[in-house]
């Protein structure tokens, strides 16, 4: 890249950016169609990627023209329907490697409410394949994102930012297959309709899981459920007889009294062989008796559990930040390094700065701490 | 290989046709010939092997780290190695399967434990599998090392050079390595199975197999032990029919209840009495007898008629 070029980041996320705005900046297919043919028009920037997630809206931009940033906000706010100053206190802008590293950071999942997720990094490559067909991404841009995509497997490698799973519906899973192992043997009843319960087993669907039988008092919902997972339904009133005939059991109904008892389990228990039975409590109040805990080769868990298990690996991952930041930095600086050597000495953060142009005053490293509220 | 130092060693000196000609036996004394390693050194050398893999699957679980397949199978099969090249040694001096006193059945219950984990690891893929045969060989292999009676005794030639009660006696021994593995799987079960229990999340100890592939695995190992004790016992049988007096009362009660406690757990297993972490907790506590009862069943089967002695190890 020319002395003369600079990539920069302009853009707003969930970390500075509260939920109402973040509404309002989200960039539909029209307001989108718009931003790209208003950054054809100025021709202010030479290659741009727009990354347009839930959480995020950040533009990548490489121009000559060193005010170009600036322009591009107030073309930005423009086309939102925004006034400049309504936006600018809560929107980020990173320059030369500094916008690396935060790309980096956002594709490892660094950056993500739920950190180290995957999602991001495909939505990254989503982005950046629309970038390519539409023919936006030049020589530094392509270079910037596929060493992103790089480092963020790397990092998922080399640390821990991915152990675990995050949410009831994935560490029940997770359970499952420390029980279980592979789950397509595993037979698995849903009792009641709840949401919870349908993510959970649309989880167990997504990890092969053999058999899934849905029940409610409600026969209508259960056959929906049955059709959408591509299972099967069953009378509530046949819950006993499935219960024997199950691997793992998913239950959130709206009873007021535990559905599943001690002795229906036990009863159960005693026509299932040596196989273990995973019970997954996730109504409230209860809908399995906690005694049933006791049983030898019954594992119960409720949402409790399954929420504390959550943070614990939440709490695992957030350990890992620091590490995966440094691995990242130190690619990212190579990465524009290589860019750029003429600019070898700058910091690895380069020039971070507000919206409004004011330098940031925390400087480098700590705008982007482990708390992530640097931008 | 094991049937080449088995037969090997039973049938008289390596120089003999049922080992010469075997092309791993032909490779180990060319090796004897070559290495400086005595035997005491190159089963030492295979302990620390085992301990490496062992310090590995240690820093592993502590960092909670998915540790790497193949680093832990290469420690464990290097230690193996020296471990095998350590027994033939010993068995070249005695010309016969080194089990001749409480070090080399020691060191030979570890070798199979090991040699199963080597065929059942690789197979099954089984993590954490080669931790926990680390732990047991570097156990049995410092214990025996360090205890320098279990290797002071005269090592008399046990089997009077007859081929058959060697190939019982060995079989015998490996089904005692097949249950000090299905100990070390009903210990893996039971850590699973409290940490499930309790609802914790396991560390790395997470990365355990599941609780029905463990279950799975005990009742194969179990199977599987139960029929080679079941067999080296069926030869001891026919072999001893017109000897009873060769044999001492105690080794056949000893050697009998091992054989029963292990069929009656099998057979409370088949019926389903016994299931989960009952199984797993009478397999663990199961393999005190035969670890008890060592001593007992490897005593001489009969007493030869020209002892033949050896000093205590100095093989080159």
């Amino acid at each position: 890249m020319t002395a003369a070029k600079h990539l920069f980041l302009l853009g707003a996320n969930h970390r500075t950016t509260p939920l109402a705005l973040r509404e309002r900046l989200t960039l539909h297919p029209e307001k989108s169609a718009a931003l790209i043919a208003a950054l054809r028009a100025t021709g202010l920037v030479a290659e741009y990627c727009l990354l347009n997630t839930c959480n995020r809206v950040e533009l990548y931009a490489v121009s000559d023209e060193p005010a170009a940033d600036r322009r591009l906000l107030a073309e930005f706010c423009r086309i939102q329907g925004l006034e400049p100053a309504d936006f600018i206190p809560h929107a980020h802008q990173r320059s030369n490697p500094a916008a690396v590293v935060h790309l980096f950071e956002v594709a490892a999942g660094l950056d993500s409410q739920m950190v180290g997720e995957t999602e991001i990094l495909g939505q990254v490559k989503d982005a950046y394949a629309a970038a390519l067909a539409a023919g936006t991404v030049g020589p530094v841009l392509n270079r910037v994102f596929q060493k992103a995509f790089h480092a963020a497997k790397v990092v998922r490698r080399e640390t821990g930012i991915g152990e675990g799973q995050v949410s009831v519906a994935t560490v029940a899973v997770a359970l499952a297959e420390r029980i279980f192992g592979r789950l397509h043997d595993s037979r698995v009843l849903v009792v009641g309709g709840g949401d919870i319960a349908e993510k959970t087993a649309k989880a167990l669907r997504s990890r092969e899981a053999g058999r899934v039988v849905f029940t409610n008092r409600t026969a209508a919902r259960a056959e929906q459920l049955a059709l959408e997972f591509a299972g099967s339904a069953l009378p509530f009133a046949r819950l006993a007889d499935a219960l024997a005939e199950s691997d793992i059991v998913v239950s959130s109904t709206a009873a007021p009294q535990p559905v599943l008892t001690s002795p229906m389990i036990y009863a159960a228990m005693h026509r299932r062989a040596a196989r273990p039975l995973f019970l997954i409590d996730l109504a409230l109040p209860r809908d399995i008796d906690a005694g049933a805990a006791e049983l030898p080769n019954v594992f119960l868990y409720n949402l409790d559990d399954l929420a504390r298990l959550a943070e614990e690996n939440i709490a695992q991952r957030r350990a890992e930040i620091d590490r995966a930041r440094a691995l990242l930095t130190g690619r990212a600086q190579d990465t524009w390094d290589k860019l750029c050597p003429t600019s070898a000495t700058e910091g690895p953060r380069g020039e971070e700065s507000t919206a409004n142009g004011a330098q940031d005053p925390a400087g480098g490293p700590a705008a982007l701490s482990p708390s992530g509220e640097g931008e | 290989m094991y049937w080449a130092i088995t037969v090997g060693w039973a049938g008289g000196p390596p120089a003999g046709p049922c080992a010469a000609d075997l092309p791993c036996a032909a490779a180990l004394s060319t090796l004897a010939q070559m290495s400086p390693l005595t035997d005491r050194w190159a089963i030492a050398c295979g302990t620390a092997f085992y301990a490496a893999g062992l310090l590995y699957g240690c820093w592993s679980v502590l960092h909670r780290r998915r540790h790497s397949r193949v680093t832990s199978y290469s420690f464990m099969l290097l230690g193996w190695l020296l471990q095998t090249y350590g027994l033939y040694l010993r068995g070249q001096a005695t010309h016969s399967c080194p089990i001749g006193n409480t070090f080399e059945l020691v060191q030979f219950v570890a070798w199979s434990c090991t040699l199963i984990y080597l065929a059942v690891g690789a197979a099954f893929r089984t993590s954490l599998l080669g931790f926990f045969s680390a732990g047991m060989a570097v156990l049995l292999g410092t214990m025996s090392l360090a205890i320098p009676e279990w290797d002071s005794g005269l090592r008399i030639r046990p089997f009077g050079g007859d081929p058959v009660v060697a190939i019982h006696a060995s079989l015998g021994l490996f089904s005692y390595g097949v249950f000090a593995l299905l100990a070390l799987t009903s210990l893996m079960f039971l850590v699973q199975h409290r940490n499930l229990r309790q609802k914790r999340s396991g560390g790395a100890f997470a990365l355990l197999p599941s609780i029905v592939e463990l279950d799975h695995m005990n009742l194969r190992l179990l199977a599987c032990g139960v029929v080679l004790l079941s067999i080296a016992l069926g030869i001891a049988g026919h072999h001893w029919h017109g000897h009873p007096a060769a044999v001492a009362p105690a080794k056949l009660v000893v050697t009998g209840a091992v054989w029963l406690f292990y069929v009656a757990t099998l057979a409370q297993r088949l019926r389903q009495h016994w299931v989960g972490q009952r199984f797993a907790s009478v397999c663990l506590a199961l393999f005190l007898a035969p670890l008890l009862s060592l001593g007992i069943v490897s005593s001489p089967h009969r007493p030869p008629a020209h002892p033949v002695t050896t000093p205590p190890v100095s093989a080159p």
